[in-house]
């Protein structure tokens, strides 16, 4: 049973993209020797910054002779046709075997396909899993037309047998001839090294200075590094994200760990920990006892004679010019600030928002709007929520924002911080963004709350009135994310907020883009945005597992614009439905409601009341009709206060008397006041069903 | 010759060892464009060379401007006016790395102390429509140059792909001369009869631009330049390939290339005055590279572009 070792080495592969290669290496490889024939026992990938390696032990040795018997054409058969089958087949007529069957003499031929031997298989597969890798981007280079991720250089691909011996898979792609050997690193230890097997290979390669496991060296600087910060009482800010870049940059990690200059140590360390890392990938290490960032580490890919010092000296030099850079554009905006923001307040008049929806500026007054009149909804104060709308865009033409995006809103918050602007006020800077992922926490702080909603209810109803809506894939301003995000908002802080309701949420925010929208055109539009707003809470409600026919349900009903108590009225009846008495309700409604509607048809009336237990035949009419007098005002009253498990429980009462009536009553009764009867106390089920929900539209 | 041995002493030194450095790998030694660019990738001599599929290897010094970079002079390294060395082979030989590397050593960065990085940077230039995959070098943490193997140009597939190397010259010689601020960096010899700082040199320059960049430069006889500059590249381009005069076959894509520099240009000075919005921007670029695009169409069209009867 051979070994097998591929190495493809190129120059640097992008860190983001090595890890999944070798499993893309691994999948590809392993599939086409499977597809055939061959078998193994087991296969390992592995990249560094200039290879991806594949190990696969246990190959078999050739793929199994295999025999496949054809039915040919009748012996009487034309000529051509004989000759035809034998092409295809790839036998002589000496080969052919005749066997009688029911339509006459029929033709055999057994057709043996050979085995092939492992190196073989080897070279074809892989020759075709260079040529289709599925790098996210690849290249061209040079006069040839071959795509890889930067240029290949070479390829090691030898089978190692029992003995030890290796060979080489005769292979070659576009002038690149397979062969035994690899570099090891590229300046501690330079040249070629041929390798016999994989742990030759392995040891050959730790030997040069490199070490072939990403985790292992992800481990190895992880380890180091918080040994040496620990040394110094210091810690490392985990960051696995960019231990695993890092540890795709190097293939011989030296851990260095350098000081940040004081100068720098009053910036926020947001601002040092994103400067460090987003520019030189270095790690933030900080003062546990301060939360301060004192220290920075950095990985080298080499050992040097002075131990890194020259490294280490180079890397703090940068750093001072980066975090110089940051310095100022910290002092500039501080300044800014401290003047109250005007420049950034005048500066956002002269961006352009949308071509359609006007400069930032128009937006932020939007928002402002937006958030006084939700203020009292989610118990802000009005003038409060105001400033916090006004302040909440300042940073975005800030220094420090231009150089550092991703701190949009935190610079806000500081800036405010800075311009001695309410608690509140720079809490909501920073907040109203939020929440921009399903995991993101959702703010809870009153005036945050405002302008967040302000925010999202701004930029949908903008988009809608001017027709800009999300379609297929098509999403670039996250329409569907702000959707999430006001549906989030209203859930998890319990808003009771009527979206479509007049001179509250979209009218507010329609009413912005008044001249761009025709009064009736505002309705239509309110409603459609209302449905957009359903489909995005049928999708989170489907994750937390309640159906999309049960929302549909609730969606049917008075109300619906009320996202919290949509909700309240879906959970209930989830949960009710998952229940015995829930299931066989629903079935005993839908039985009662079916009988109802054809009875209807036909008599061209209502039977919606009017039922009278004087008409009663059967102690299963009598008793259906007690509960049901007495479940209409449990379910009212239920109704009322909204307590929609108490709707439920109350149906769930109906449960066994509809069930025992449907068992014991025939309600086409030949009596037609019976009948009557029986039909108005269907019409009473219906009537307090459908209070609960359109259960019409639950499936099943 | 120098002596590449000993640490180089000043601006102009590490120049001359890049140039006699890249002359001895066989590049042309070209001079600068004498048009104002952003980057040196705009001279013909890369932009146009790397269309079409003559060989070619070319090395030069470009001076560069970027209005928006411009700090009066005082920034330790941004300059509104800097120069990139730039070398582009074609196709890119398989010890380019290697190569690079070489060039690093012969301005005196010592391999043995000094850790050098590829790190991924994939570079696109939306106005020339053009992009290439490679790395930003790092040394020691420092980015020095770009490392990208084109393979777009003005829309075309680079067939046979080119190499590019740029290297930031002068943040490049602040590293290896040790310099923290631009200004202070030796620009000649420091032993020299009269020394001169890159300061000297270039302060005056970057004061007296930064103003007019930024403040001063008149943005509707700008604005009237840029559409004069598109319309004269377009009237270049649309001219009959025969020429009445000489009878011959003349397509003139450098004298249009010209006019798409020129526009280009114009269009960093307006967004350096902050006349252009987020949304304007987008449609200038697109002009621009509407101009790239129809003179790489034009290259192609030459005898240097590989045009043949």
């Amino acid at each position: 049973m051979p070994d097998l070792l591929i190495e493809l080495f190129s120059e640097e592969i992008p860190a983001r993209m090595q890890t999944r290669a070798a499993a893309d290496l691994k999948a590809r490889v392993t599939d086409g020797l499977v597809e055939a024939g061959l078998t193994y026992a087991g296969a390992a990938a592995f990249s560094t910054p200039r290879r991806l390696t594949l190990a696969i032990e246990g190959l078999t040795a050739s793929s199994p002779t295999t025999r496949e018997e054809r039915k040919g054409p009748r012996t009487d058969a034309p000529e051509k046709a004989i000759e035809g089958f034998l092409r295809g087949a790839g036998v002589t007529r000496d080969d052919l075997e005749v066997r009688d069957e029911k339509k006459g003499q029929v033709y055999f031929a057994t057709v043996t396909k050979p085995g092939r031997n492992a190196d073989a298989i080897v070279g074809e597969v892989l020759e075709n899993v260079i040529r289709n890798f599925p790098w996210p981007k690849s290249m061209r280079w040079g006069s040839g037309s071959l795509r890889w991720v930067r240029p290949l250089h070479s390829i090691l691909c030898i089978l190692t047998d029992d003995l030890g011996e290796a060979s080489i898979v005769g292979l070659d792609v576009d002038g690149i001839t397979a062969g035994n050997s690899t570099e090891g690193h590229r300046f501690m230890a330079p040249g070629r090294v041929a390798v016999s097997g994989f742990d030759d290979y392995a040891a050959k390669l730790k030997k040069r200075h490199v070490v072939l496991d990403a985790a292992e060296r992800a481990d190895a600087i992880w380890q180091d590094a918080t040994n040496q910060a620990f040394a110094a009482g210091l810690e490392v800010a985990e960051d696995p994200a960019l231990l695993a870049e890092v540890a795709g940059l190097v293939e011989w990690p030296v851990v260095l760990m350098g000081t940040i200059d004081q100068t720098f140590l009053g910036l926020p360390p947001e601002v040092l920990q994103t400067s460090m890392k987003e520019h030189q990938k270095f790690f933030s290490v900080r003062n546990p006892k301060t939360g301060r960032i004192e220290r920075f580490i950095t990985v080298a890919n080499r050992e040097t004679a002075d131990n890194g010092a020259t490294i280490l000296a180079g890397n703090q030099k940068v750093l001072f010019a980066r975090l110089s850079d940051a310095k100022f554009f910290w002092e500039n905006d501080l300044r800014i600030a401290e003047a109250g923001g005007q420049a950034w307040q005048d500066a956002l008049a002269n961006v352009t928002f949308h071509n359609k929806l006007g400069s930032q500026a128009d937006r932020v007054n939007r928002i402002a709007a937006l958030a006084r009149e939700i203020a009292p909804v989610v118990g802000a104060d009005p003038d409060l929520a105001e400033q916090a709308a006004r302040w909440a865009k300042s940073d975005l033409p800030s220094e420090m924002v231009y150089e550092f995006p991703e701190l949009q809103g935190l610079m806000g918050r500081y800036y405010a911080d800075a311009a001695g602007l309410p608690a509140a006020v720079a809490a909501a800077a920073q907040e109203h963004y939020a929440p921009l992922g399903p995991s993101d926490d959702v703010p809870t702080a009153p005036v945050s709350v405002a302008v967040a909603l302000a925010d999202k209810l701004d930029i949908l109803t903008g988009f809608w009135a001017i027709d800009e809506k999300p379609t297929g894939s098509k999403d670039p301003f996250a329409l569907r994310r702000a959707a999430l995000g006001v549906i989030r908002l209203v859930l998890e802080n319990d808003l009771r907020i009527r979206l479509t309701a007049p001179a509250t949420a979209f009218d507010v925010g329609f009413t912005m883009y008044g001249t761009q929208i025709h009064a009736q055109g505002l309705r239509a539009k309110s409603t459609d945005l209302l449905s957009f707003f359903h489909d995005r809470l049928k999708v989170y409600l489907r994750d937390q597992g309640i159906r999309h026919d049960v929302i549909d349900a609730c969606i049917a009903m008075e109300g619906n614009d009320d996202l919290a108590l949509l909700v309240k009225r879906a959970t209930a009846l989830s949960d009710f439905l998952k229940t015995e008495d829930g299931e066989n309700l629903l079935q005993g409604f839908k039985r009662a409601n079916n009988i109802l509607s054809q009875a209807e048809e036909n008599d061209g009336v209502e039977y919606s009341f009017g039922a009278d237990a004087k008409f009663a035949e059967t102690d299963e009419e009598r008793a259906l009709f007690a509960a049901l007098t007495k479940a209409e005002p449990q379910v009212a009253k239920a109704l009322k206060s909204e307590d929609f498990a108490a709707v439920m429980s109350a149906l769930a009462g109906l449960r066994a008397p509809i069930d025992a009536f449907f068992e014991a009553v025939q309600v086409n009764s030949d009596n037609q006041v019976v009948r009557r009867n029986r039909l108005n106390m269907l019409g009473q089920i219906r009537k307090i069903g459908l209070a609960a929900a359109d259960l019409t539209r639950i499936e099943g | 010759m120098t002596d590449t041995t000993a640490r180089p002493r000043s601006f102009q030194e590490i120049i001359l060892r890049l140039q006699s450095y890249w002359a001895a790998q066989g590049c042309a030694i070209m001079q600068p464009y004498d048009m104002e660019v952003g980057a040196g990738t705009f001279h013909p001599a890369t932009t146009l060379r790397s269309l079409g599929p003559r060989p070619w290897a070319a090395a030069y010094v470009q001076p560069s401007r970027r209005p928006t970079d411009g700090r009066y002079g005082e920034n330790p390294n941004r300059l509104q006016h800097y120069y990139q060395y730039q070398v582009l082979i074609k196709p890119s030989p398989p010890n380019l790395q290697a190569l690079y590397l070489g060039s690093l050593e012969a301005i005196g960065i010592d391999m043995a102390l000094h850790d050098i990085r590829f790190v991924e940077d994939d570079w696109e230039s939306p106005t020339l429509g053009a992009w290439g995959l490679g790395w930003e070098v790092w040394c020691d943490g420092m980015e020095v140059s770009q490392f990208t193997y084109f393979q777009q140009v003005g829309g075309h597939d680079c067939a046979p792909v080119s190499g590019e190397l740029t290297y930031g010259l002068e943040r490049l010689a602040m590293y290896v001369l040790g310099a923290d601020h631009v200004m202070d960096m030796p620009y000649n010899d420091p032993s020299a009869p009269i020394p001169l700082t890159y300061g000297d040199v270039f302060r005056q320059t970057e004061e007296e631009f930064s103003r007019w960049n930024f403040d001063i430069a008149n943005t509707e006889v700008l604005l009237r330049h840029f559409e004069e500059a598109e319309a004269e590249c377009r009237a270049i381009l649309d001219a009959p390939e025969a020429d009445p005069k000489t009878g011959k076959r003349i397509v003139m894509a450098h004298p249009a290339y010209d006019q798409c520099i020129r526009a280009s240009h114009i269009f960093n000075l307006l967004d350096a005055r902050g006349v252009i919005s987020v949304t304007e921007r987008q449609s200038y670029i697109g002009r621009v590279r509407t101009l790239a695009k129809q003179c790489a169409d034009a290259f192609v069209q030459t005898t240097a572009g590989g045009w043949a009867t």
